[in-house]
């Protein structure tokens, strides 16, 4: 594919993560962050993410899989959670994460735990999005130097 | 001394105090864009300790406001040191919610230290609550930034830093005339 090609697809993979609501406004503010000085924000911030997240969600199964469960630190952690994913525009993981701060605050487990399969789904789609996306623009990268 | 008026050609140095990695990279990022040189750290204690205030020194305020009034020259003196010891913060810019020591905890504890008192504190927090945004701007904190701050918020920064760097360079001002006139007799 030539370079112009690869653009086109790319811009439309991006519209589509916008569009189908799985980013919002705050990704496009950290695209505005990223100039040739710092090329790779955005992949690097994003990479931050998961790899915090992975440890929180892991501390999440544990709180939710011991008995009683300690509903105050599942609040701390997902409000860490929350706030991270906000912080990258990752639009439904973030509103996944409000939902189940409300079932924790009821003391909810059943919700509790039903929502935060939601919130691993969302987790999981969305790094596969944004890995594809930011492979694509990889590529195009390398096709416009040649 | 002439140094304070130097000081205008170099950056402002702005201390960022969160608790997140991913708000730290955020927010280094943003401040870096805006022309600022940043120190981020991960907890209230750390920022503290960054400052060259240990937790004691900032609770230990009565003893000293005791020595500061029996060697007033001395100290003022002294304080400056210790800003341009390579410290030099211009601004706080802080997370609310953090283990440990809030924001909070830490603007009540900056604005208690006599050296640090008068560098501006933002807070900044993921929560609207407007109760605790008015106990912050009440208590000292110049502004409050919902999350994720934004480039626009941001901005705002300046006007509380040129506000410091002229009360700087009145007070050079100030010492530089007195100097003169006392070396004039």
């Amino acid at each position: 594919m030539d370079g112009y090609g690869m653009q086109n697809q790319i811009a439309c993979i991006r519209r589509s993560l916008f569009d189908q609501g799985y980013l919002d406004e705050q990704f496009i503010q950290l695209e505005e962050l990223q100039d040739d000085a710092n090329p790779n924000f955005v992949q690097e911030i994003v990479t931050l993410f998961y790899t915090d997240s992975t440890r929180l969600i892991q501390n999440i199964e544990l709180t939710l899989n011991s008995r009683p469960i300690n509903f105050s630190k599942l609040d701390d952690y997902m409000h860490q959670f929350k706030g991270s994913s906000s912080s990258i525009g990752a639009k439904k993981v973030t509103s996944e994460c409000a939902v189940f701060r409300q079932y924790c605050a009821a003391g909810n487990a059943e919700a509790c735990i039903r929502n935060f399969q939601h919130i691993k789904q969302e987790h999981a789609i969305l790094r596969k999005k944004l890995e594809f996306y930011f492979q694509m623009m990889g590529q195009a990268a390398v096709a416009q130097t040649r | 001394m002439g140094m304070a008026i130097d000081r205008d050609d170099t950056q402002f140095h702005v201390l960022a105090v969160d608790d997140s990695l991913i708000d730290r990279k955020l927010i280094e990022r943003l401040l870096k864009t805006s022309s600022f040189q940043v120190t981020a750290v991960d907890s209230g204690s750390k920022a503290l300790e960054f400052l060259g205030l240990n937790n004691n020194d900032a609770d230990d305020d009565e003893e000293d406001e005791q020595r500061d009034s029996n060697t007033e020259s001395v100290s003022s003196d002294e304080d400056q040191d210790h800003q341009d010891l390579g410290l030099g913060v211009n601004l706080i810019i802080t997370d609310y919610c953090m283990p440990g020591m809030t924001g909070y905890d830490l603007l009540k504890k900056i604005k208690k230290s006599s050296s640090f008192k008068d560098i501006p504190v933002v807070i900044m927090s993921s929560e609207n609550i407007p109760s605790r945004i008015n106990r912050c701007l009440e208590d000292g904190a110049e502004e409050f930034f919902l999350k994720p701050v934004q480039l626009s918020d941001v901005n705002k920064l300046r006007p509380h830093l040129m506000k410091g760097r002229s009360k700087d360079i009145d007070s050079s001002h100030k010492t530089t005339s007195t100097r003169l006139i006392t070396s004039g007799n």
